[in-house]
């Protein structure tokens, strides 16, 4: 007898099976315990009652899709989340980072925008304004559209005030914003030198030669075959002496392209692509 | 008496007055204890790998921060890391994310619990110990309807009662102790076959 929990499970994996099929994206390949997490999260607020009534309708109607898509892959930062972080990338990358006449970043997996916001001021404070260019990717184009705004909760800037002080932050983090009721709009100028464009690391190809990949716990979420995909898309477009920044708790250990690099501090996870 | 199961693992969630909670328990079991322990203490965002290295240098058993595609062994605690959820995945791996706070708190106790109820089913020993708040009592429910025991500790005994007392609302625990015998009944359970 096939208990209820068993035929839940049987229904997700015919689903995930049918939305690769019609829409192309592959979650076959993501980390099973937070993907069906979120996925019965959505199916909570979805009105189906089962992901085999929700089938169907998922794969008939792509606003119904797009709403299971934010479901799955959105993610919510902060900015200058883990300062010790930010504080390594402006006291040891952003000197050779000023040794190019110019510097492109991909953040891949960007969300909502905070850690490509980030990466903006920092450089920027750095001595780099007008001399790097910011591709912050995501796999969802609202999330994407929303991160181009540039408009967080007031409620965080306390948090990422913080943030910003401990990651070294040459100025003060208010100068940064706009505060509007309960919004805060960041300066716009900041987001003249970042590019979001769509990209799905479990499909797409490469960008353009990087200086830097960032990829902040983005691969926590993919199994084993799609990070190795992911990781060997970052090797491929980083140029030699690049540098990958993953997230705290994601490592190059064990990987195949482990061996091309060296982490520039530890626990840092910000790893310099030797030179070839 | 629940029956003799052949337990697989342990999960505890603890929340305030948890450090000393878990430096007595985890100071009182020997380095060869057959199962893994897996632990959600709830902590602040900012607080690094200190709380694991502390506890490892006072326990005999090994102390370590969780790392994802971890395969969890005997002998061995793993601590979720600040600000990350910690995971069990049906093949037994840890994972981890950085999805929103569950019960305001990331890590949180009831997403350890119900992703491990699925991967370990009645191999699961579940354990909620002091602490302020509901967390970990719907994930206890879970491993209770997935066969695992559900262990918690006397409310009267705990730094704050309320975690443990949600708990006992919740389900009917196979246990209810105080901190101090803790050890004995966690060498008792990892002997059952």
């Amino acid at each position: 007898m096939t208990t209820t929990d068993e035929i839940e499970e049987i229904e997700l994996g015919l689903l995930l099976d049918g939305i690769a099929k019609v829409y192309g994206y592959d979650f076959r390949e993501y980390a099973e315990a937070s993907l069906k997490r979120r996925m019965i999260q959505w199916l909570s607020t979805s009105g189906f009652d089962s992901f085999g009534q929700a089938l169907p309708h998922i794969l008939r109607n792509p606003v119904i899709f797009e709403g299971l898509l934010r479901g799955i892959t959105v993610n919510v930062s902060a900015m200058f989340r883990d300062p010790f972080v930010f504080k390594t990338i402006r006291e040891q990358v952003t000197p050779y980072l000023k040794t190019y006449p110019f510097v492109k970043i991909w953040h891949a997996g960007c969300a909502s925008g905070e850690s490509a916001y980030s990466m903006a001021i920092l450089l920027e404070e750095e001595g780099l304004k007008g001399r790097f260019r910011i591709y912050a990717t995501d796999i969802d184009r609202e999330v994407l559209s929303k991160a181009q705004q540039g408009i967080f909760p007031l409620k965080e800037m306390r948090q990422f005030t913080h943030n910003y002080q401990k990651s070294g932050g040459r100025s003060s983090f208010s100068d940064y914003y706009t505060a509007r009721y309960d919004h805060a709009m960041l300066m716009p100028s900041l987001k003249e030198e970042i590019v979001f464009a769509s990209h799905n690391l479990a499909g797409d190809g490469e960008f353009g030669e990087m200086q830097m990949v960032l990829c902040r716990n983005v691969l926590i979420y993919f199994k084993e075959h799609l990070k190795d995909r992911a990781l060997n898309l970052f090797h491929s477009c980083l140029a030699d002496g690049g540098f990958l920044c993953l997230g705290t708790k994601e490592t190059l250990d064990g990987r195949s392209i482990a061996p091309y690099y060296q982490e520039i501090a530890p626990h840092t996870r910000i790893y310099r692509k030797r030179y070839a | 008496m629940p029956r003799v199961q052949g337990f697989k693992a342990i999960v505890i969630g603890i929340s305030t007055g948890g450090v000393e909670t878990l430096k007595a328990l985890l100071g009182a079991l020997p380095k060869d204890f057959p199962l893994p322990l897996i632990i959600v203490q709830h902590i602040s965002p900012g607080s690094g790998r200190g709380m694991a290295d502390l506890l490892d240098e006072v326990c005999d058993i090994h102390v370590k921060e969780a790392d994802e595609q971890e395969l969890p062994v005997g002998g061995t605690v793993y601590l979720a890391p600040a600000d990350y959820h910690l995971m069990v995945e049906q093949d037994g791996k840890l994972g981890l994310s950085t999805d929103p706070p569950v019960n305001y708190a990331r890590p949180s106790v009831d997403v350890l619990f119900e992703t491990a109820a699925e991967a370990f089913g009645k191999g699961l020993v579940g354990v909620v110990l002091t602490g302020a708040g509901c967390d970990g009592s719907r994930g206890l429910k879970r491993i209770k309807a997935m066969g695992g025991i559900a262990v918690v500790q006397n409310p009267e005994d705990a730094a704050a009662s309320s975690m443990p007392n949600n708990a006992i609302m919740a389900v009917t625990p196979d246990y209810i102790v105080a901190s101090a015998d803790l050890p004995r009944l966690f060498i008792k359970l990892s002997k059952s076959e």
